[in-house]
């Protein structure tokens, strides 16, 4: 093998420190973005040439150490890198797609003030990416874990001078954070579970090795399953954390489509699965996620039906197709998360430059007619598909994908999942019948926006429809290789009962060594007859069709149906549109406390009783001095007699006492 | 036979004048020769009880305060001299600026 | 040379603050460049200790010095006798570090009695160099008092408005403290002379062999650790830090959030526990316990503060709270991270203040609603800030992640799980609080007319700076280079610890009777 996975993360960070320390020194938009596109793509290929030399490897796993990061006693951390076929599809991924988007910001960005600090944070993002799906041991994976914490930060906070975009970026750090915080939990029980029985390590290869010393589905295990859970919910935005991901789209949409979308939010799933030999020993933890993220994947799309900004309806579809991956981990389908997963870094990265082409577009229109209506807001959208042929086609490609329609990318990642729900060892009825609704729904608010966006009656304000352009080229390419992707992607994962001409599911037998010994050994796996599997998935496909008519009926045939629908509901709508009141209750429940109780520990507690009682017993002293002060009369005669008093009462003592 | 315990006595009487007439007494200088007089009657019982016992450490003694009290007469003098100029009194009851 | 490195190290400064007695008081520029000139080599001097490697190998004391001092035979003796080892190693080059920093920083601040000032710095600069050096607790508590004066008149004279108050406050609080700790000292010596037990004045090293009975330990522990913990500050002891800090000269602040607090913290890992390591037993859930109240108090009441100074004097209750939690789960893990996240607090913590003092130098305030939208006007201001609130929230690849990450898993390895966990919410809070205040100062749009023409960094600002983010990165990413000078040392003193423990420890309610008994 090559000894250069180090250069996988090396080369945008290389890009990230020229682009920051030199950028505003080269302003040339061109040069800094191709700076920062072409260390992404060297890093694609390099990905590349690992990907495919382990392919033609027949050892799966390699591990590689650029030195030692921490080494105190029996913890021993190296700055190391581990490849196997689970990070190689990440690395992947991640190189692949974030070129794409490095490549479509250029075109996006175009004439932004800070352009080489997006290119910096962008290029940084990736690094950190990349140090998290390549880490091979739980704490260089943290680095990654809590760097792309870091730049997603960064980078929903581009716009710094709009206050919201400030508290967005805020509010994802710190809910991050609270992931983090179970993370480390996590990671610090493991490291002690394992070392008390001779065992100190973080290496995920040796946990997974003497994973069996701990008791499988016992308390230890469960708790640390748990806690790793909790990070996971953090970073890819499962309930109750989720709340931070609709917030985040104050970013510029390249940010929202690299990292809220493609890769970053996905992290939760992965960690998951590179953990999976300790989650298939916990069922209880298990069973958590698979509901956890049933239950998101509905409650999000709920929430998708009313909204009117374009980026939040895609925000909330992500979270809902989070909980898709998390029920497809919590079942024991790991592979079919991770096939998820890509598919819909595809289509979903594609939807999301999609809408950033759409904005682009408006915003030109509106600026080029001196106005400054919302850019993202549907209710000015419709018809758009004269203007912008390209972006409506992949549009409507990946919402077909993320429909579920058969032969997209989407149908057989999403079908695999449901198949597995239901008819996994871990599975259930429950979770089954929550998935297919939340696919109904998908559909449903997807091909909403769709029809609100591109199709209808136009109603952008008069003096702006005729100035939408179609977006140039830096904008289109990616759009259409990522619609590409989207349809045809999907097809490395055939399932084996409609596969009939016999290529085999690519993408399953590529990971079975990462994920088939925890799966045996804990007895996971799906059974059923293909016949069943066949029914299940034609009524998957009349579910996504059934919401796709839905929507059709009431944005294209009755534009006013909604509205009765709104009218008739209000109370319902008002809760929904409202996102349920879920940051007002957090407000209520724990920031606002958390605020009082600061605010009484400060002028309360700290200022009245600490230093009311360091300052009391300063007035004490005082207040003695002040009383004995009058002793010291100044008169001669009053010490005369003090000192003849003593005399006598100490002489007194000594020869009468 | 004037024996050690006249010499004592004395010496008991001669302080307790003194020591009446610093805790009387308003002037300055009055109260300073009546701390001469306490002084001094100090002195006669060491040289009492040094012959007594036939050791001459006491009148050893009596010089150092003898040097002392002649030190203390030049600074106390002074002192009153400089607070006369300042306040046009040596009476003691003026001399209460020592005070809170 | 070699042989008398600390010496030489130790009182440079103090020589430096001679000469400066005869540089005319008037002429600012040359009292401040030769007081830089003096902290810079001081600091040239102090380099050859971090290279070199002996302390890889040996955990002992190196470049030790020795000479009677005042010796009244059988009755009292103290020594000059200094030593080094890999712990206290770190704590000096943090500090002849951090002074020509604290230097600079004073270029634009200070133009009162400058000479006064400078005079002070060299004075502080060698009282704290003493007391990391000392092997001899006479002579270490000399240096600990030597520190206390110039920082008292620091405050007391060139402070903000409530100087007088800050300054008292700092000095009461810390000689209540060193009063029980002398005691605690002198006590110690006489039983040591009186039980025949083999000294060499108030040698350390000596003492960490006595067998002090139980109940003689508790009482004394609890003096020494009574006395560090306010230098520390621990909760509920900490009230003098915000005003202190609020109201110290930047170089002030500096100097006491990156060097005096670490006295608080050296002086458990150097003689409160190895010397009482029984009592230190009975006292673990206690001390535990208020580290981990500080770390959420600290928290929780910076979250809350106005004004960013002392915002940042409440975060360093909770960082300090982190470093004590490492310390007190008596196992490597938990010493070294503790120790480290000692230097990462002095980088980090030192660099906020001194961001601090930038902005205050330029608008004269210091409360956050004042301030908004800076990063508009002064971008490079804007970078350095970030990278330093994130090393102080602990993210990893920087210096506060190190330290933090390993006193967790050190309180994880021994009994302190639960208190670990509850220290590791720290990390949510931390988060919040620096966030907050960091949106609040430089996001958002110019609000204050009054920011609409600040300048960026200054040249000299930037240099001021840069030594830290270096250490900010290097500490984060490759910190072997402090551990392996580090981890030997700690091991050592872990070992004397053990070893020095009476075989069976009876935990017992001590009486003050049984105390007098005992002797």
């Amino acid at each position: 093998m090559y000894n250069n996975l180090w250069l996988i993360p090396f080369f945008p960070l290389v890009g990230s420190i020229i682009n920051g320390l030199l950028g505003k020194k080269i302003k040339n938009e061109k040069v800094i973005g191709g700076l920062g596109t072409l260390m992404m793509f060297f890093s694609f290929l390099v990905a590349c040439q690992n990907f495919f030399g382990l392919r033609a490897s027949e050892q799966k796993v390699f591990q590689e150490s650029i030195g030692s990061w921490m080494s105190v006693g029996n913890l021993q951390i190296d700055w190391g890198f581990l490849l196997d076929p689970l990070s190689a599809v990440m690395i992947l991924v991640v190189t692949g797609v974030g070129t794409l988007i490095h490549l479509y910001s250029i075109g996006y960005m175009h004439g932004e003030e800070g352009f080489y600090r997006f290119f910096s944070y962008l290029n940084l993002f990736a690094c950190a990416m990349l140090f998290l799906v390549l880490g091979n041991n739980a704490l260089v994976m943290f680095i990654g874990w809590e760097g792309v914490g870091l730049c997603s930060y960064l980078l929903i906070g581009y716009y710094f001078e709009k206050k919201s975009a400030g508290d967005a970026a805020k509010k994802a750090f710190v809910v991050n954070r609270i992931g983090d915080f179970g993370f480390l939990c996590g990671l610090l029980t493991l490291f002690w579970a394992l070392g008390s029985k001779g065992v100190w390590t973080m290496n995920f290869i040796e946990i997974g090795e003497n994973a069996h010393l701990l008791e499988s589905g016992g308390v230890l295990i469960t708790v640390v399953t748990l806690c790793f859970f909790l990070g996971a919910c953090g970073k890819s935005a499962q309930l109750p954390l989720y709340t931070w991901l609709p917030d985040a789209m104050e970013g510029p949409t390249p940010v929202s489509a690299l990292i809220h979308a493609a890769t970053m939010v996905t992290a939760g799933v992965y960690m998951i699965g590179r953990m999976n030999v300790l989650f298939a020993m916990a069922p209880t933890t298990m069973m958590t996620i698979a509901f956890v993220g049933a239950a998101t994947a509905i409650f999000a799309a709920s929430i998708g039906f009313a909204q009117n900004d374009i980026k939040r309806v895609l925000a909330y579809s992500t979270v809902s197709q989070l909980g898709f991956m998390f029920m497809a981990m919590g079942v024991g389908a790991f592979t079919a998360g991770i096939f998820h997963l890509m598919t819909h870094a595809f289509f979903k990265a594609c939807l999301f430059l999609g809408s950033g082409s759409v904005i682009h577009g408006m915003h030109h229109a509106y600026h080029h007619a001196h106005l400054d209506d919302d850019p993202q807001d549907m209710r000015n959208m419709g018809g758009l598909r004269k203007f912008m042929p390209i972006t409506h086609w992949t549009y409507f490609i990946s919402c077909l994908a993320i429909a579920g329609m058969p032969f997209f990318s989407g149908f057989f990642s999403k079908d695999e999942i449901l198949w597995w729900t239901f008819a996994s060892t871990r599975g259930s009825y429950v979770v089954y019948g929550i998935g297919a609704i939340a696919a109904c729904m998908t559909a449903f608010y997807m091909f909403r926006s769709l029809f609100m966006t591109f199709y209808g009656e136009q109603k952008t304000d008069a003096r702006a429809k005729d100035h939408i352009p179609e977006s140039g080229l830096t904008i289109t390419i990616p759009l259409m290789v990522l619609a590409g992707l989207a349809t045809v992607g999907g097809l490395i994962g055939i399932p084996h009962a409609i596969d009939i001409f016999h290529v085999g599911n690519l993408f399953h037998d590529w990971l079975a060594p990462v994920f088939s010994q925890a799966q045996q050994l804990n007895v996971i796996e799906a059974h059923g007859s293909a016949s069943v599997e066949i029914a299940l998935m034609i009524l998957s496909v009349l579910i996504g069709l059934a919401g796709i008519a839905g929507a059709f009926m009431m944005y294209m045939k009755n534009p006013e149906a909604p509205g009765k629908f709104t009218a008739k509901f209000p109370g319902l709508h008002k809760i929904v549109f409202n996102k349920w009141y879920v940051d007002e209750l957090y407000d209520f429940l724990f920031v606002n406390p958390c605020k009082r109780i600061g605010t009484f520990l400060w002028r309360g507690f700290d200022v009245k009783v600490v230093d009311g009682v360091v300052n009391g017993v300063g007035w004490v002293a005082k207040g003695i001095g002040a009383g004995l002060k009058y002793t010291q009369s100044g008169y001669l005669h009053n010490y005369a007699v003090a000192m003849v008093v003593g005399v006598v009462v100490i002489v007194g003592y000594y020869v009468f006492g | 036979m004037i024996s050690v315990h006249h010499y004592l006595l004395l010496s008991a009487i001669l302080f307790c004048i003194g020591t009446f007439g610093v805790l009387t007494r308003k002037n300055a200088i009055v109260i300073f020769m009546c701390i001469e007089v306490m002084l001094n009657s100090v002195n006669l019982t060491f040289i009492a009880l040094s012959r007594h016992v036939g050791n001459m450490d006491g009148q050893i003694f009596v010089f150092f305060v003898m040097t002392v009290a002649a030190a203390e007469a030049a600074v106390g003098l002074a002192l009153m001299i400089a607070f006369f100029r300042n306040r046009e009194s040596i009476d003691v009851d003026d001399f209460n600026m020592l005070k809170w | 040379m070699a042989d008398h490195l600390l010496s030489i190290m130790t009182f440079f400064p103090l020589l430096g603050m001679l000469f400066i007695l005869f540089i005319p008081r008037d002429n600012d520029g040359l009292l401040k460049g030769f007081t830089l000139v003096v902290t810079l080599i001081t600091f040239v001097i102090s380099l050859p200790l971090a290279f070199n490697d002996v302390f890889t190998t040996s955990g002992g004391m190196h470049y030790k010095e020795f000479s009677e001092w005042i010796n009244i035979d059988g009755f009292f003796q103290m020594n000059y006798n200094l030593g080094i080892d890999g712990i206290s190693l770190w704590l000096v080059m943090l500090t002849t570090f951090i002074m020509p920093i604290a230097v600079l920083s004073t270029w634009k601040a200070v133009d009162k009695n400058t000479k006064g000032f400078m005079a002070l710095l060299l004075l502080l600069e060698t009282g704290m160099l003493g007391a990391f050096v000392s092997l001899d607790l006479f002579l270490f508590y000399i240096f600990w008092e030597l520190m206390l004066i110039p920082m008292y008149f620091l405050i007391g004279i060139w402070g903000g408005k409530n100087r007088i108050y800050a300054a008292v406050k700092f000095f009461i609080y810390t000689a209540v403290g060193s009063l029980l700790m002398l005691v605690a000292i002198i006590f110690v010596y006489y039983y040591a002379l009186q039980s025949g037990a083999p000294i060499n004045g108030f040698g350390i090293q000596e003492f960490y062999m006595l067998d002090l009975p139980y109940n003689a330990q508790y009482w004394l522990f609890l003096a020494f650790g009574f006395s560090f913990a306010i230098k520390v500050p621990m909760f509920p002891l900490h009230t003098w830090l915000p005003d202190a800090h609020t109201e110290a000269p930047t170089a002030g602040s500096v100097i006491l959030a990156a060097v005096l607090l670490k006295m608080g913290t050296y002086g458990y890992v150097r003689f409160a526990m190895p010397l009482f390591p029984d009592a230190v037993q009975t006292f673990i859930p206690l001390l535990a316990t208020l580290s981990v109240v500080g770390i959420i108090y600290g928290s929780l009441v910076a979250m809350m503060q106005e004004d960013v100074k002392k915002l940042v004097a409440y975060s360093s209750v909770a960082h300090l709270g982190f470093v004590m939690l490492g310390i007190f789960a008596m196992n490597l893990q938990g010493m070294a991270g503790g120790i480290i996240q000692m230097i990462n607090h002095g980088v980090s913590t030192g660099a906020l203040f001194l961001i601090v003092g930038f902005i205050y130098e330029r608008r004269h305030t210091r409360m956050i609603s004042e301030f908004g939208g800076l990063a508009h006007k002064m971008p490079i201001f804007a970078t350095i800030f970030l990278i330093i609130t994130f090393s102080s929230i602990g993210l990893p690849g920087t210096n506060g992640f190190v330290g933090e990450f390993l006193a967790l898993v050190g309180a994880f390895e021994s009994g302190l799980r639960w208190y670990a966990v509850v220290a590791t919410t720290g990390v949510i809070f931390a988060a919040v609080y620096m966030l907050w205040m960091y949106q609040r100062v430089m996001m958002g749009k110019i609000t204050n007319p009054a920011n609409e023409n600040l300048s960026d960094l200054s040249v000299r600002e930037i240099v001021v700076m840069m030594p830290l983010v270096l250490f900010v990165f290097w500490i984060g990413i490759a910190p072997n280079t402090f551990f392996e000078k580090m981890n030997p040392a700690v091991e050592q003193l872990l070992n004397q610890m053990n070893n020095n423990k009476v075989a069976v420890v009876e935990i017992q309610q001590p009486v003050v009777a049984n105390l007098l008994e005992t002797k």
